[in-house]
C-alpha cells in the first residue's frame, strides 16, 4: 500500500519526501479539526462528572 | 586519507550496480493482500494513538480556550446590555435567610430558570488559575433540578477534569475560604469554599437543597461542584461545597479579585 504510494509519486527522492510531508500535514489537519472532534462527539462520556441514579 | 579519496572516486566512476526492481521477486496475490492488511492494521493503531494524544493535549487546549473566550463574550454582552435572551430575574427570594452572610446590596436576585443548554452564568475560581473562568454550559453544566445562583438551596454544577478542557482539574486543591465567583446578567455572587466530599457516582444526595439530607427545608444558599475522581478512572465523584457570602450588582462592578479578567 505505502510502497505503491511511493512508486506513484513523481520526481526524485527529495521531491517525493516533500510531497509525502505535505500529504501527512494535510491528513493530520483533517483528523485534528474534523474527524477527531466528530469521534469525540460520538463517544464522549458525558455522565462521568455527574451524580445520577 | 588518499585511500578514502580513491574509494570515493571509484564509487563515482563506476555505474550504479544496484538494480532497483529485479532484486525483490514478484510477490503472490495472497502475500500482497496480507501485506496491505498489515499496513492497514498499523495505520489503524497509529490513528488510535493519534486520537488519544489529540484528546488529552490539543483538544483540551482548544476547548479550554474556547470556553474562556465564550465566557468572556457572554460577560461582555451583559456589560453592554446586549444579552437580552435571558429572561428577567425575579425579585429576591421571599424566604427569610438565616445565613450569617450580609448583603449590603440587598437580597441577591434569582434568575428565572433558563431553558436547556442556555448559557446563563460564568464561573470564576481564582484557585484554579488566575485567569480561570468557565461558562456554564460551555465548560460546566448546571443540574437542572437544582437551584439557581443566589437562590436558597443548592446551585449544583458539574464539569470534567480529565479532558475536554478540564475545567475542574484542580478541584481537589481548593482550600477552605477560597472564593468561587458566579457571574450572571445581574451581577456577581461570591461563594466561599467550605469542604470536599467523595461519593459514589450514585450519590445524588450531594445536589439536594440541603446536601445529604433529602427532603429538608433549605435555609442556606449553597454551591456544589461535582467532577470525576480519581483522575482518568472516574469510579467516584469528587464534590466541593461552598456557601454564598456576598453578592454585588452589576452597577457595583466586579469583585476586586477578578475585576481584571471579567470580559477580558
Amino acid at each position: 500500500m505505502y510502497a505503491a504510494l511511493w512508486r506513484i509519486l513523481p520526481g526524485p527522492v527529495w521531491a517525493r519526501i516533500l510531497i509525502l510531508l505535505v500529504l501527512l500535514a494535510a491528513v493530520l489537519f483533517v483528523l485534528a479539526f474534523w474527524v477527531f472532534p466528530w469521534i469525540d462527539y460520538l463517544t464522549a462520556p458525558v455522565q462521568d462528572v455527574t451524580v445520577d441514579r | 586519507m588518499s585511500d578514502l579519496l580513491d574509494l570515493v572516486n571509484s564509487a563515482e566512476d563506476e555505474p550504479p550496480k544496484r538494480p532497483r526492481r529485479q532484486k525483490t521477486p514478484r510477490r503472490g496475490v495472497a502475500s500482497r493482500i496480507v501485506g496491505v492488511f498489515g499496513e492497514l492494521l498499523i495505520t489503524a493503531g497509529v490513528l488510535v494513538l493519534l486520537f488519544l494524544g489529540w484528546q488529552f493535549s490539543l483538544n483540551g487546549i482548544m476547548l479550554s480556550n474556547h470556553q474562556s473566550s465564550d465566557a468572556s463574550s457572554l460577560s461582555q454582552s451583559w456589560a453592554t446590555g446586549s444579552g437580552s435572551s435571558t429572561p428577567p430575574s425575579t425579585a429576591a427570594a421571599s424566604a427569610p435567610p438565616t445565613t450569617t452572610a450580609s448583603f449590603p446590596f440587598g437580597e441577591p436576585p434569582v434568575l428565572a430558570t433558563p431553558s436547556a443548554a442556555q448559557e446563563f452564568a460564568v464561573v470564576y475560581v481564582p484557585r484554579f488559575g488566575s485567569d480561570f473562568k468557565k461558562l456554564n454550559n460551555g465548560g460546566a453544566g448546571h443540574y437542572p433540578s437544582t437551584q439557581m445562583p443566589g437562590q436558597v438551596g443548592n446551585f449544583a454544577i458539574a464539569a470534567h477534569r480529565d479532558g475536554w478542557g478540564s475545567p475542574f482539574l484542580k478541584i481537589n486543591e481548593l482550600q477552605v475560604g477560597d472564593p468561587i465567583y458566579v457571574e450572571t446578567q445581574d451581577g456577581w455572587y461570591t461563594y466561599t469554599f467550605r469542604g470536599l466530599e467523595y461519593v459514589t457516582p450514585y450519590g445524588v444526595g450531594v445536589i439536594d437543597p440541603v446536601p445529604q439530607v433529602p427532603g429538608a427545608t433549605p435555609t442556606d444558599r449553597l454551591i456544589t461542584l461535582t467532577s470525576c475522581n480519581p483522575l482518568y478512572i472516574a469510579s467516584e465523584r469528587i464534590i466541593a461545597y461552598g456557601v454564598l457570602t456576598g453578592w454585588q450588582p452589576r452597577s457595583a462592578g466586579a469583585p476586586a479579585e477578578i475585576a481584571g479578567i471579567v470580559g477580558a
